[in-house]
């Protein structure tokens, strides 16, 4: 029964984020809480010579100074601090550990004092001197150090050789800048002392129990002694994927003064936690004059701090999207001193399919072709890398789909062909992908006489809807109306969750509700079969629905009991089962969601201005759980992907090695102004391979694809191809 | 933020009284930049008095027609207040397309003339910077300086003036009015703010124990043919890399008055007479107009970064013309350039 | 300097009427409004998205007007009457905003919804937007990270027509 999977159901935990009720990291109270407030770096590379804290410490209110002299004890093996998403290579960041400054914004003081404000005062009266070292934090000067890393894409054929070859040839660098989640939540945790060395950390992360096992494992404690709690995380967008400094400050200085403590850091201060590492990518497309693709290259160089690799895959989307009979692809990595990079939304794809988007788009023009028409000729029905079928690849639809619903065929092909008024229009295309990635994840379901379920996990909810998905898929699975389900997500000691993030969320935790749901159903169907004089008693119990508040035959004719009766005469007040779901694995298939996505820009040339009227993504990502929660996340991507082509820069003066937008005043990300007509297509992609739902997740698909649409238009428009990211109008004025 | 003590005003003389008696206080009104300042420790008051209480809230005409503004009304009033919106619609427009209307709420007329640079070095007190710390050098003149100053700059500040409002009163040829322990006295706009030169960390002639009372503008506003177009790096809620105010009075297509400022581009309003000259008694042309911008731009100078600013100036300055020819004013809500 | 003094500012007694409740209380010179509800009210529905006044996020009402409260020093604001999101519903009842919010799904994380919805009630009362155009550039002070901005244009012209 299908009640609610499928809907536009209104989000469960609306109304308190309407009323201010929800509760984030930072807004926990407790007894004698103290606040601790960052002391960060000012160099990037060095040693701390002096730190004197004996000021700050006179100041009334103040509790304690933690610094690395002056702290509990922390775990000292690089396993230790490795967390689940950690990367393989490298030693992860350990606040307050030594005297090494590893990039600008380390922190290097905790400053605890009785409230905020008077730690924050405080902290201005630490006094560091710095041994400093020579540094390098610039990408482009230092990418002749770029050393290559492992990728999962395998040449094929001999890519160097067809290009030589090729008819129609385009080379190009693509320049993508560093950019930075910016949740509008600033990054928290409230660490409640609970006595006896237990404590309540109440984190702002993707993954309470890779936080829990983090610091059981980094303060070298117990299970027990840790439970985390994050019921509403204030976006995160891959910043909260690995446990984050604050975590550790907040944690250690309540270990050290055994009271709870608070850590809130400011907006500067989160731009010393990871981020999208600038990238150069290279792309390189050979063609015969009728479009088909001979050859195909993609290289990126990307940065990474010295102390860890971090690295997704830039390269080898082609592979997956455009049949090339030759094609080669290399990540390499260059070594700076700065923090290591995170994943941020579509990590890999958005920088990666955004070059090859753009890349295409400029091959098109070269062939004079239609830049769909150029796709369709190059679409691979298979992904060649592991030479694969996919288990549903809807993307002609999204290339259908999406150009009827923009107009498509009204388009001139030559740039500057369209206006409207003094404005140049310029409409543009780009294709998305993303993976459909699927995990482990456990559910208990707790169905009460009442007719109520209580339906519990420890996956969050950053704002992509788990909380309504999950009670959704409960509310059809039992049978039982939407309000009076209640679903309870990231507390550590509830059933096992990985990090929420990859867009693998909605299909693994409806999965894992239906495994729970189903030993329910046949507890029930067992319970109602076994009660004196049953109705049910020659029922097949693997032939039963749960519908409407009773157990029902799947027969149309037959019988149907209430779950109230049943579990009254079981004399049950409660049916509790827990079951971790876990996905066949599948190597004859490829999973991906893909995405066609147009945007009209309108651009006044004489002055750069340009503006984003309308988008238009179609989006083939399995079946969609919630049409509402689920276009406002292909929405969300398209403002980012409008962000990324056009404002979202980190600028770091590489003479201080400090980044020096450090705001959100200066690092702009779209404001309501900057954003109109964002129309979103589900196309129909029935999947009955991937999973039992046929679901594939949205996280983000959404805006892959979305910068190079924006782009191109921009070239449609001008004829000024920039692929230097973001397109600020400077670069339209030459 | 530092430690502080708090005043209340009870009347004006009481503000000035108060300043004297503590050369480190500062005056607060709206807070809007003062507030954000002290948290970044750049700005560290040993006291704030509150002046936000003071009677200084009236919008009256004055006896020649004019207007006169108290310093403690709200941007936002001042946008939004009928005499303004007919009279002198320049001026209500440079106010919406600043800030936030949650800012223009609580931002004064008065903090608005006073509001600091947003060059990030000034508020990055990690980085040398001479207007928060005079003597340890301009980081921005070899560093990142694309929102930089390309008109009036010197050797040791290249930063620029934020303020949208402040444009559209130097084309106004508004009046200060500032009073102090010696008595009252009146500048010019275009003469408050200062020019960089070896002493940025001064941006006024605001004297030690002075406040703003009142600003007053001129009875000419310009009301038929005037247009405010800002140009920044998104759609709103940003700051300007050039701005510009332009006021006309036309007889047919003839230019009988002109009035021109930039904003964005300078450490204070900047205004040229000498090509407000050039176009009074010419056509209503984008040719007149271009030689206006080019005297307007005369001595300007690039850095590193910022060398598209002139000419986007340039052409922002032709185009403002133009809007205000036809008397088609830029809208700040609706984007579209007209 | 003054703040050589290892001495913390004296507290100074002001009182607030915070959704239609009067509140007395002590604060320093230097504490915020938003800081002062929320670590002293706990009233927590305000939220700190940067400190700055460059987010919206912890936008309130205060004499019927929006402002940003992390730029509000609250001992300027003895006296005043404070309306935050705790105070829009109304014997349980939703604010027309409130409700919108939920029907246009008009956000997502939720953590900029609070000053979304008081903005937007600042909006309606001042009585200036017309248009999706002029609602666009009037909440443009509030950033939504997580990009729900049509929907939330969309909430606004539900409530500002039923209203």
């Amino acid at each position: 029964m299908n009640a609610y999977v499928g809907t536009p159901t209104s989000r469960v935990d609306g109304r308190a984020k309407v009323t201010g009720a929800a509760k984030y990291a930072g807004e926990f109270a407790a007894d004698r809480l103290l606040h601790g407030f960052v002391v960060a770096a000012t160099i990037p590379r060095g040693r701390i010579a002096r730190l004197d804290t004996s000021e700050a410490l006179r100041v009334e209110g103040v509790v304690d100074v933690l610094t690395h002299a002056h702290r509990p004890p922390l775990a000292d093996k690089d396993e230790a601090w490795k967390d689940e998403v950690a990367p393989e290579k490298g030693s992860p960041f350990r606040p307050l550990y030594d005297d090494r400054i590893n990039f600008n914004g380390q922190p290097i003081a905790l400053v605890v004092a009785e409230d905020w404000e008077t730690a924050k005062f405080a902290a201005t009266r630490v006094r560091v001197e710095y041994d400093q070292e020579a540094f390098a934090t610039d990408l482009e000067s230092e990418r002749g150090k770029a050393a290559r890393v492992d990728q999962p894409h395998k040449p094929r054929g001999d890519a160097a050789a067809a290009l030589t070859r090729a008819a129609v040839q385009h080379e190009a660098d693509y320049v993508m800048p560093s950019e930075h989640h910016n949740p509008m939540e600033l990054y928290a945790t409230t660490a409640v002392w609970d006595g006896n060395g237990k404590l309540t950390v109440y984190d702002k992360t993707q993954g309470v129990q890779n936080v829990q096992k983090f610091l059981c494992s980094v303060f070298g404690r117990k299970r027990d002694d840790i439970r985390v709690v994050s019921p509403y995380v204030g976006g995160a967008f891959g910043s909260g994927l690995r446990p984050q400094y604050q975590v550790v400050l907040a944690t250690l200085a309540a270990v050290a003064l055994k009271r709870s403590v608070r850590v809130v850091l400011t907006r500067r201060q989160m731009y010393g936690l990871g981020y999208r590492p600038m990238t150069i990518e290279h792309v390189a497309l050979g063609a015969s004059p009728d479009g088909t693709l001979d050859a195909v290259t993609h290289e990126a160089i990307a940065v990474t701090s010295r102390f860890e690799d971090f690295s997704r895959n830039d390269t080898g989307w082609a592979d997956q999207l455009y049949k090339s009979p030759n094609s080669r692809f290399s990540h390499k990595l260059v070594e700076l001193d700065v923090s290591t990079p995170c994943d941020m939304r579509a990590p890999g794809a958005a920088t990666g399919v955004c070059a090859l988007e753009c890349a295409m788009d400029e091959l098109a023009v070269a062939l004079k072709l239609d830049p769909i028409e150029l796709r369709l000729k190059c679409y691979s029905e298979r992904d060649q890398s592991e030479d694969l079928p996919y288990t549903s690849k809807q993307l002609r639809q999204c290339y259908a789909r999406g150009a009827e619903a923009f107009g498509w065929d009204r388009r001139t092909p030559a740039p500057r062909s369209m206006h409207d008024g003094k404005d140049l229009v310029g409409w543009g295309m780009a294709t998305g992908v993303w993976e459909a990635l699927q995990m482990p994840v456990a559910v208990r379901i707790v169905l009460t006489a009442n007719g109520h379920a209580e339906v519990s996990c420890a996956a969050s909810d950053i704002g992509t809807g788990t909380y309504t998905i999950v009670a959704q898929v409960a509310a059809d699975a039992l049978g039982l109306p939407i309000e009076n389900i209640s679903v309870r997500l990231a507390d550590s000691t509830l059933p096992q969750a990985p990090v929420e993030g990859g867009s693998w969320m909605a299909a693994s935790s409806a999965h894992a509700v239906l495994g729970a749901a189903e030993d329910i159903r046949q507890e029930l169907a067992r319970l109602a079969k076994a009660l004196p004089g049953s109705q049910l008693a020659d029922l097949d119990a693997t032939k039963v629905t749960l519908v409407d508040g009773m157990i029902a035959s799947n027969d149309p004719n037959g019988a149907a009991v209430s779950i109230a009766d049943v579990m009254r005469h079981s004399k049950l007040e409660r049916i509790e089962k827990e079951k971790l779901n876990q996905f066949a694995e599948d190597k004859s298939h490829a999973r991906n969601t893909h995405s066609a996505v147009f945007a009209e820009v309108k651009v006044d040339e004489q002055l750069g201005v340009i503006r984003v009227t309308r988008v238009v993504s179609a989006v083939a990502a399995g079946r969609i759980l919630n049409t509402k929660t689920g276009r406002s996340q292909i929405m969300g991507g398209v403002v980012w992907g409008i962000g990324m082509a056009l404002h979202e820069e980190t600028m770091m003066d590489h003479r201080f090695g400090r980044i020096m937008n450090a705001d959100i005043a200066e690092y702009h990300v779209p404001v309501n102004a900057d954003i109109h007509d964002i129309d979103v297509i589900f196309v129909d992609e029935p999947d009955d391979r991937i999973n039992r739902l046929g679901v594939k997740g949205l996280g983000e698909i959404g805006i892959v694809g979305v910068p190079a649409a924006i782009a191109n238009a921009v070239y449609h428009a001008t004829g000024k191809r920039v692929r230097r990211f973001p397109i600020t109008l400077d670069k339209l004025l030459d | 933020m530092n430690n502080f003590q708090y005043s209340r005003a009870r009347d004006v003389a009481d503000a000035i009284r108060l300043l004297a008696a503590d050369p480190a206080a500062k005056l607060i009104a709206g807070g809007t930049n003062l507030i954000d300042l002290m948290k970044e420790n750049v700005e560290r008051p040993s006291r704030l008095i509150d002046i936000s209480r003071l009677p200084l809230r009236d919008i009256e005409e004055t006896a020649d027609g004019g207007l006169r503004i108290g310093a403690l009304v709200p941007n936002s009033d001042l946008a939004y207040h009928p005499l303004v919106e007919q009279r002198y619609p320049l001026l209500a427009s440079a106010i919406l397309a600043g800030a936030s209307a949650q800012l223009r709420n609580m931002a004064s007329v008065g903090g608005n003339l006073m509001q600091r640079t947003r060059c990030p070095y000034f508020y990055d007190t990690a980085t040398p910077c001479n207007k928060r710390s005079p003597g340890t050098g301009c980081s921005a003149i070899d560093g990142l300086n694309r929102n930089h100053a390309i008109l009036g700059t010197s050797n040791s500040c290249i930063a620029t003036n934020p303020s949208d409002m402040s444009v559209a009163l130097a084309a106004l040829g508004a009046l200060v009015h500032i009073a102090g322990s010696s008595g009252q006295r009146t500048v010019a706009l275009t003469d408050f703010h200062r020019l960089p030169d070896d002493k940025p960390h001064l941006d006024t002639n605001l004297g030690d124990g002075e406040i703003i009372t009142a600003i007053e503008l001129p009875p000419r506003g310009f009301a038929r043919n005037y247009s405010y177009l800002k140009i920044r790096d998104r759609l709103s809620y940003a700051f300007a890399l050039v701005s510009v105010a332009a006021a006309l009075e036309l007889e047919g297509n003839a230019i009988s008055e002109a009035r021109l400022a930039l904003g964005g581009v300078a450490h204070k309003p900047w205004r040229s007479l000498e090509a407000e000259a050039a176009l009074r008694g010419q056509a209503a042309t984008p040719d007149h107009f271009g030689r206006a911008a080019d005297l307007l731009l005369q001595g300007a100078t690039a850095h590193s970064h910022n060398g598209f600013k002139i000419e986007l100036a340039r052409r922002a300055v032709v185009r403002t013309l133009m809007q205000a020819a036809s008397a088609t004013p830029q809208s700040q809500a609706h984007k579209k350039i007209a | 300097m003054a703040d050589l003094t290892d001495q913390i500012p004296e507290r100074i007694p002001i009182n607030l009427v915070v959704n239609g409740a009067r509140r007395t209380l002590e604060v320093a010179p230097w504490t915020t409004l938003l800081d002062a509800l929320r670590d002293r009210l706990e009233l927590t529905g305000t939220k700190k998205g940067c400190d700055h006044g460059q987010c919206g996020a912890c936008t309130v009402l205060i004499d019927g007007r929006r402002v940003n409260s992390c730029l509000t020093l609250a001992v300027m604001k003895d006296g005043a009457e404070i309306t935050t999101i705790e105070g829009l519903a109304r014997d349980g009842m939703l604010h027309p905003l409130q409700q919108a919010f939920i029907d246009h799904d008009a956000f997502q994380c939720g953590y900029c919804t609070p000053g979304q919805i008081c903005s937007a009630a600042g909006l309606l009362a001042e009585g200036r937007a017309r248009d999706a155009d002029e609602i666009r550039e009037l909440m443009s002070g509030n950033l939504c990270r997580c990009g729900a901005y049509p929907n939330i244009v969309a909430a606004i012209e539900q409530a500002m027509s039923r209203s």
